[in-house]
């Protein structure tokens, strides 16, 4: 993890405004506080600042939410700066983070990352030309159980390979929206081989 | 009470005392970089690690509070091979840059790693670089020597209260910032640099000029308002270098205001090293005989009731006393101090001092603010007043225009009849004065430098006397002065004599011809202008308003070049030390006038500094306690009037960098003057820099 900044200026918009839809989950948000704790908000509000805005979270937006919430701009900025999940930059419209942690990389993230590179040309931390993926690295993002692993979006693509992920890749270039959980056929996070207890009465599902 | 025992020597200390504390008032010291006894304890840089007993694991002494039976360690191997540790790890990413760090010499980190340092390190793989930041005119920025102790931010946010610094990213991504670079806002940021423990943030004006042991020292007290915050002078050789405060608890505690700090460098410019005198329309320099015999010249055949002098902001008690005296010498009544025309009385001294102390804030439990911006006017006071707010159960109310005091304040108009108002009972903040154990009301010059200024004073002295202000041992009536010398003044009696004429008469007859001769006496916030065909004597230590009118120039001293005392908006007078010489024939303010009193036959009855002193004990013997406050007996006599609602309050200092002549000098302060002027947000480009992931 390199240190955040903001984008710069050229990349920033000018103004933000929150949606109307948004303005209305944002009453229900600061509603969850006690008054005069409004500051509590600003996590989930970010968040829907960068849901709205591309996935990532401009100057505008920072600026926007200390206002709503009565912050001085550089708390908000904290904020945004120290979680790595809000993204200062924009990024690509499919955001690939793919765990490196050692779990996953003993089970393969090398291979990932290398699918990523060879189907879209680009290696972590880089965003395709037509801005449609960003792939980057991240730390462990706790599904090592069926490890290795990418997060695309807001969903987790679990037990990947070179074949997985290019088909993975394929099917976003498409503008398909791919199955998420385990790309090896097992259910969340049975064992490969198949059941061998508890087999009984179909598995719980 | 809790007691316990640090390294076998048995403490009781108050219950909420920390174990740092604790260790301090057994007499041992505990190294620290985070902690700051006036700030809140983060307890993150670990150097304060002791060892307690029967706790698995030694503990960080400025965040655990002091419990009864405790049994504290301080001096065992462990403590030191922790400390050792913790160092280890500072000094990783720490710059080996202390020959060319503005910090060396006086440098905690310095210091602490010889305690506490390895010989070299363990550490092969390279040091963080972190870029560089901006921060305004006056803190220099060197980020990657910041050891993350966040008592810069913590200082900002709680004491100055403008919430401008922050740490962006985290880990060992952590940088120590404002938002997109913009200057700090507080005019009392400048302190980060006393509390920054490493050279990341230094002072930019000082920076690279001087080392620390090179510098030679001299107290003094800050003229740049009427706090009178003490201050040390740090000079070497003719030229005052810097300007640090010096700890007073019941005055600036540890503070400084940027103005007090940085306007030094308006020492060396625009001064006046010679006397001048007016030859054809144009000033010439010329010796200080010739001076005074063309003063002479002019004052002969003239009567009392023609001459006028006027003593400025920046006149300190012996020149003012000197001043006096001449005049009397020479018969005339028509002296004032009050350069702004505030309608203050002299007479009673309680009518004119900020008499529950600034320490009187910390008791206060309801506040009236009278056309007074106590941020511009004594930014150092504000923090004060921020911090009483803070403790809780304080109200606080303001009559004037509205503007960010750095805390909430009820503002209850700008509508000067407000005042009227309180004290007949009819506006509501009457009863909170009145319900308030300790109240007490802060007068500004903004409400008393105005036509109606006296009825506006004896208004806000009924308030005292109808709510309660004024009892056993407290006296909650406060007058806000914003000019140094302003109190010292009023005690020596430089207001006008029997049938004498203040500032406003001596302009019109000055006008009309009747007032043949001015002197001003440090004399540059007034309408120079307005001073008719009158012969105008300048005795002053700058190039200013004054001087451009003066018939006769003559070069004074500036309050770091004299022995001088002086008498904060409180009335506590103090002593300044002379720390340089005054440049090229510049004197001191006493001496010039004793010199001229004999080249006009009315020689003064003193010779030196002493027998000055011994005069002006005569004028105003509480003179004699020095640095303490003496309470004033309230019997103060005001003149009714009728408050003019028709005009609000218009606040004494608007441009808070460039108050005095010696501010307008500064370099330093009309940068500052600048940023705040064009407001402060600025986004230098090299820190936006994208990075993703």
């Amino acid at each position: 993890m390199s240190a955040r900044h903001p984008a710069p200026k050229q990349l920033q918009p000018t103004s933000f405004a929150f949606s109307a839809a948004n303005e209305a989950e944002i009453k229900k948000i600061i509603a969850k506080y006690p008054a005069g704790r409004q500051a509590s908000a600003v996590m989930p509000l970010l968040d829907l600042a960068q849901r709205q805005h591309d996935n990532w979270v401009p100057l505008a937006a920072i600026e926007h939410i200390a206002t709503l919430l009565g912050m001085p701009y550089i708390r908000v900025l904290e904020v945004a700066t120290f979680y790595t999940m809000y993204n200062l930059a924009p990024v690509g419209r499919n955001f690939i983070q793919v765990c490196t942690t050692t779990p996953c990389w003993l089970r393969g993230s090398d291979q990932v990352l290398d699918a990523c590179r060879s189907s879209l040309g680009i290696g972590p931390g880089e965003t395709t030309k037509d801005g449609q993926f960003t792939v980057i690295e991240v730390e462990c993002l706790g599904a090592c159980v069926n490890a290795p692993m990418a997060q695309i979006g807001d969903d987790f693509y679990e037990d990947l390979d070179t074949a997985s992920t290019t088909k993975l890749i394929e099917a976003l270039k498409r503008g398909e929206t791919p199955k998420a959980g385990p790309q090896s056929g097992r259910r969340s996070s049975e064992p490969l081989s198949g059941l061998t207890t508890l087999n009984a009465g179909g598995g719980g599902e | 009470m809790p007691t316990l025992k640090i390294d076998g020597i048995e403490v009781t200390v108050e219950p909420g005392t920390t174990v740092l504390q604790a260790c301090e008032i057994a007499g041992k010291e505990i190294p620290r970089f985070c902690y700051h006894e006036r700030l809140s304890i983060a307890g993150n840089c670990r150097m304060c690690l002791v060892e307690q007993e029967k706790a698995p694991k030694p503990i960080a002494s400025c965040a655990m509070p002091a419990a009864d039976g405790m049994v504290i360690k301080t001096d065992t191997p462990l403590v030191k091979k922790a400390r050792e540790g913790v160092m280890e790890f500072l000094l990783i990413n720490h710059p080996l840059d202390c020959p060319i760090c503005d910090q060396g010499g006086e440098c905690d980190l310095q210091d602490q790693a010889m305690g506490y340092g390895r010989g070299g390190s363990r550490y092969q793989e390279n040091k963080r670089a972190v870029t560089e930041k901006e921060m305004g005119p006056l803190v220099a920025t060197s980020m990657t020597r910041c050891i993350h102790c966040t008592r810069c931010i913590r200082f900002v946010t709680e004491v100055a209260g403008v919430a401008e610094l922050g740490a962006t990213g985290r880990g060992e991504d952590m940088e120590v910032t404002t938002y997109l670079g913009a200057a700090l806002s507080s005019e009392i940021s400048a302190n980060v640099i006393d509390l920054c423990p490493v050279g990341a943030l230094t002072s930019k004006p000082y920076a690279f000029t001087a080392r620390p042991w090179e510098l030679r020292k001299a107290e003094s007290v800050d003229v740049m308002d009427a706090l009178g915050s003490n201050i040390r002078i740090d000079y070497r050789g003719r030229e005052v270098m810097r300007v640090l405060p010096r700890l007073n608890e019941a005055v600036n505690e540890e503070w400084l205001s940027d103005k007090g700090r940085f306007s030094c460098d308006g020492l060396s410019k625009r001064r006046l090293d010679k006397p001048y005198v007016r030859k054809n329309g144009k000033l010439q320099a010329a010796t200080w005989p010739e001076a005074f015999a063309a003063i002479a010249a002019k004052v002969q055949g003239l009567n009392g009731g023609e001459i006028a002098a006027i003593a400025g902001d920046l006149a300190c008690a012996e020149g003012m006393t000197a001043l006096k005296d001449l005049m009397s010498g020479l018969g005339s009544a028509n002296i004032d101090c009050r350069q702004d025309g505030a309608k203050l009385p002299a007479g009673s001294r309680a009518g004119y001092v900020f008499n529950s102390g600034v320490a009187g804030i910390d008791q206060a439990d309801a506040i009236l603010l009278i056309g007074t911006d106590p941020r511009k006017e004594a930014p150092v006071l504000n923090a004060r007043i921020r911090k009483r707010l803070l403790k809780g159960g304080l109200r606080i109310a303001a009559i004037g225009p509205k503007v960010d005091l750095t805390y909430p304040v009820e503002w209850l108009g700008n509508d000067a009849t407000a005042v009227a108002g309180i004290c007949n009972g009819a506006h509501a903040f009457a009863e909170v004065l009145k319900s308030a154990k300790n109240p007490m009301l802060i007068l500004g010059q903004g409400a008393l430098a105005r036509l109606d200024g006296a009825a506006v004073y004896s208004a806000a002295k009924a308030i005292a006397d109808n709510c309660g202000l004024v009892k056993d041992g407290w006296n909650g009536f406060n007058v806000l002065h914003t000019a140094a010398g302003r109190v010292a003044g009023l005690d020596l009696g430089l207001v006008p004599g029997q049938g004498g004429l203040d500032v406003a008469g001596i302009q019109s007859a000055a006008q009309s011809g009747q007032v043949k001769f001015v002197y001003l006496l440090q004399a540059d916030e007034l309408d120079t202008s307005k001073f008719g065909s009158a012969f105008v004597v300048y005795q002053g230590s700058h190039g200013d308003a004054g001087a451009h009118r003066a018939d006769v120039i003559l070069p004074a001293a500036a309050y770091t070049e004299k022995d001088a005392t002086w008498v904060n908006t409180e009335g506590r007078v103090q002593l300044a030390r002379r720390a340089v010489a005054p440049p090229g024939d510049a004197r001191e303010d006493w001496s010039i006038i004793r010199a001229l009193s004999e080249a006009l036959g009315k020689k003064l009855p003193y010779d030196s500094l002493g027998q000055l002193r011994r005069r002006m004990l005569e004028l105003a013997p509480h003179f004699a306690a020095v640095d303490r406050l003496t309470p004033a007996a309230w019997n103060v006599a005001t003149a009714p009037g009728t408050i003019d609602g028709s005009w609000g309050f218009v606040y004494a200092v608007t441009d808070h960098y460039r108050t005095n002549p010696i501010a307008r000098a500064s370099g330093t302060m009309a940068e500052c003057a600048e940023v705040a002027r064009t407001g402060s947000v600025k986004a230098p480009e090299k820190m936006l820099v994208a990075t993703n992931g």
